[in-house]
């Protein structure tokens, strides 16, 4: 039996180990082989880019080669698909090479697209690359004090990110000695602070407590760079000196190319994880347009059900459980607390009050990331 | 009638009916209608609201069995 998993991020990748130790005999002889195809050599730790963002991680400590991650068992390439061929059970690679499969995995991920709002681009700082990241750092330190907005663009992956990014800034600024001459403005899509109702309920007491001013209803429509205006969908204006922004993101280019998904995400059963019409063609991660959160948490559980299903499909003919839609997501509240919120499809978040334990567990977790990929943790 | 897109947001805490539901709008084009699942209650108010207040069009908002049906269109 082929396997073939397109994409080397955080799903691929804890999918692809725990197969190759599910289905290390049937690798041995023969009988599976599995390929993991990738648009790169490289792993990175995306929720790292926050910390980097700030002065409080380096580039080097993000990535790792992907090879030192993966099982022995893996065909590890890096060929990137270009054409999926899913009528006839195969992809086209840009090295031109073509893989048949019998179960196919899609799982490469999504990526910040500023330029769905005129301007955010050239006039935000954003942390969603390496490079961007880096950019706002050293905004960040020539900054000397005025209105600072945080904009919030949709979809966008890592739900958390609106909240600690506007917490951890307070402390910053506070930090420097300079946080008397900010305004922290943060502005958010929906009626409330935030998705998770009690996650909302408790940021805008402490929104309050720490001086940080908010608005709802806010969805980016233009940013003028010469005003420094951020215009709203809902008619809404908002004047900054410094524009930080989680912008909208979409599925991977390859993705619309090939017509899988409209925004590069592809329609999904959210408890099979197949790729709507397609038996043996499966998504995880920030590819699918599953309504949960675009997290690398999501796309660690959904490959853990995966990898016991595609598991049980080679030894036992079908899969043997639903997915339940788990999520865990950290919440930074500043330098020095954080709280989580974890829920599935059936039960609801219940975030307790922030804590230095939680967040000295998000530190450890920031460095036992890389035996999660390995899947380990 | 124009083809309706079913977002079941059922059981959605993150990032809920209504952030999915601007997120589709996104990759949308004019005209392209909607009907949002929701066991959220709160999606009966909030979903009009923002539909209002950016001037999309509401066609229609109903509860059967505990999931409220939202539908919408898009119209800019």
């Amino acid at each position: 039996m082929k396997i073939v998993i397109v994409g080397g991020g955080m799903g691929g990748t804890i999918l692809g180990n725990n197969l190759a130790r599910r289905l290390g005999g049937e690798i041995q002889s023969g009988k599976v082989k599995l390929t993991m195809l990738s648009a790169s050599d490289k792993h990175m730790y995306q929720p790292g880019l926050l910390y980097l963002a700030l002065g409080r991680m380096t580039p080097d400590e993000l990535y790792r080669d992907q090879t030192s991650l993966l099982e022995p068992g893996i065909d590890f390439q890096v060929d990137p698909v270009e054409e999926f061929r899913l009528d006839a059970n195969e992809v086209r690679t840009k090295g031109g090479k073509v893989h048949g499969y019998d179960i196919l995995v899609i799982a490469t991920g999504s990526r910040p697209a500023p330029e769905m709002i005129p301007g955010l681009a050239e006039n935000a700082e954003l942390f969603y690359t390496e490079q961007t990241a880096l950019k706002m750092f050293k905004r960040l330190q020539a900054f000397q004090g005025g209105k600072v907005v945080i904009a919030v663009g949709v979809p966008h992956k890592c739900p958390m990110a609106p909240l600690e990014i506007t917490f951890m800034l307070h402390d910053y600024f506070k930090d420097r000695g300079i946080r008397d001459k900010v305004q922290l403005h943060y502005t958010y899509p929906i009626g409330r602070v935030h998705n998770l109702e009690p996650v909302a309920k408790w940021a805008v007491p402490e929104f309050e407590r720490l001086g940080i001013t908010h608005e709802t209803f806010f969805n980016m429509k233009e940013v003028d760079g010469k005003s420094q205006t951020v215009k709203s969908e809902e008619g809404g204006e908002v004047k900054y000196d410094l524009l930080i922004s989680i912008p909208a993101h979409k599925g991977m280019e390859i993705i619309e190319k090939n017509k899988l998904g409209a925004g590069g995400f592809i329609p999904t059963d959210k408890v099979k994880l197949t790729m709507e019409g397609r038996s043996n063609v499966y998504v995880i991660g920030d590819t699918t347009n599953i309504p949960i959160s675009k997290a690398g948490s999501t796309a660690h559980y959904q490959a853990e059900t995966l990898g016991e299903n595609i598991a049980a499909i080679v030894k036992l003919g079908s899969p043997v459980r639903d997915h339940d839609g788990k999520v865990f997501c950290f919440i930074e509240c500043g330098k020095d607390r954080a709280t989580y919120a974890m829920f599935n499809y059936y039960n609801p978040p219940d975030p307790k009050p922030p804590t230095r334990a939680v967040h000295w567990f998000k530190m450890a977790y920031n460095k036992l990331y890389w035996a999660s990929a390995r899947g380990l943790l | 009638m124009a083809e309706r897109t079913i977002v079941d947001a059922r059981g959605s805490f993150c990032p809920g009916p209504l952030m999915e539901l601007i997120g589709r709008l996104k990759f949308a084009q004019v005209g392209d209608e909607f009907e949002v699942l929701s066991t959220d209650k709160g999606s009966a108010s909030d979903i009009p609201e923002w539909v209002k207040k950016v001037g999309h069009e509401l066609l229609g908002a109903r509860e059967e069995a505990g999931i409220w049906h939202i539908a919408v269109k898009k119209l800019k």
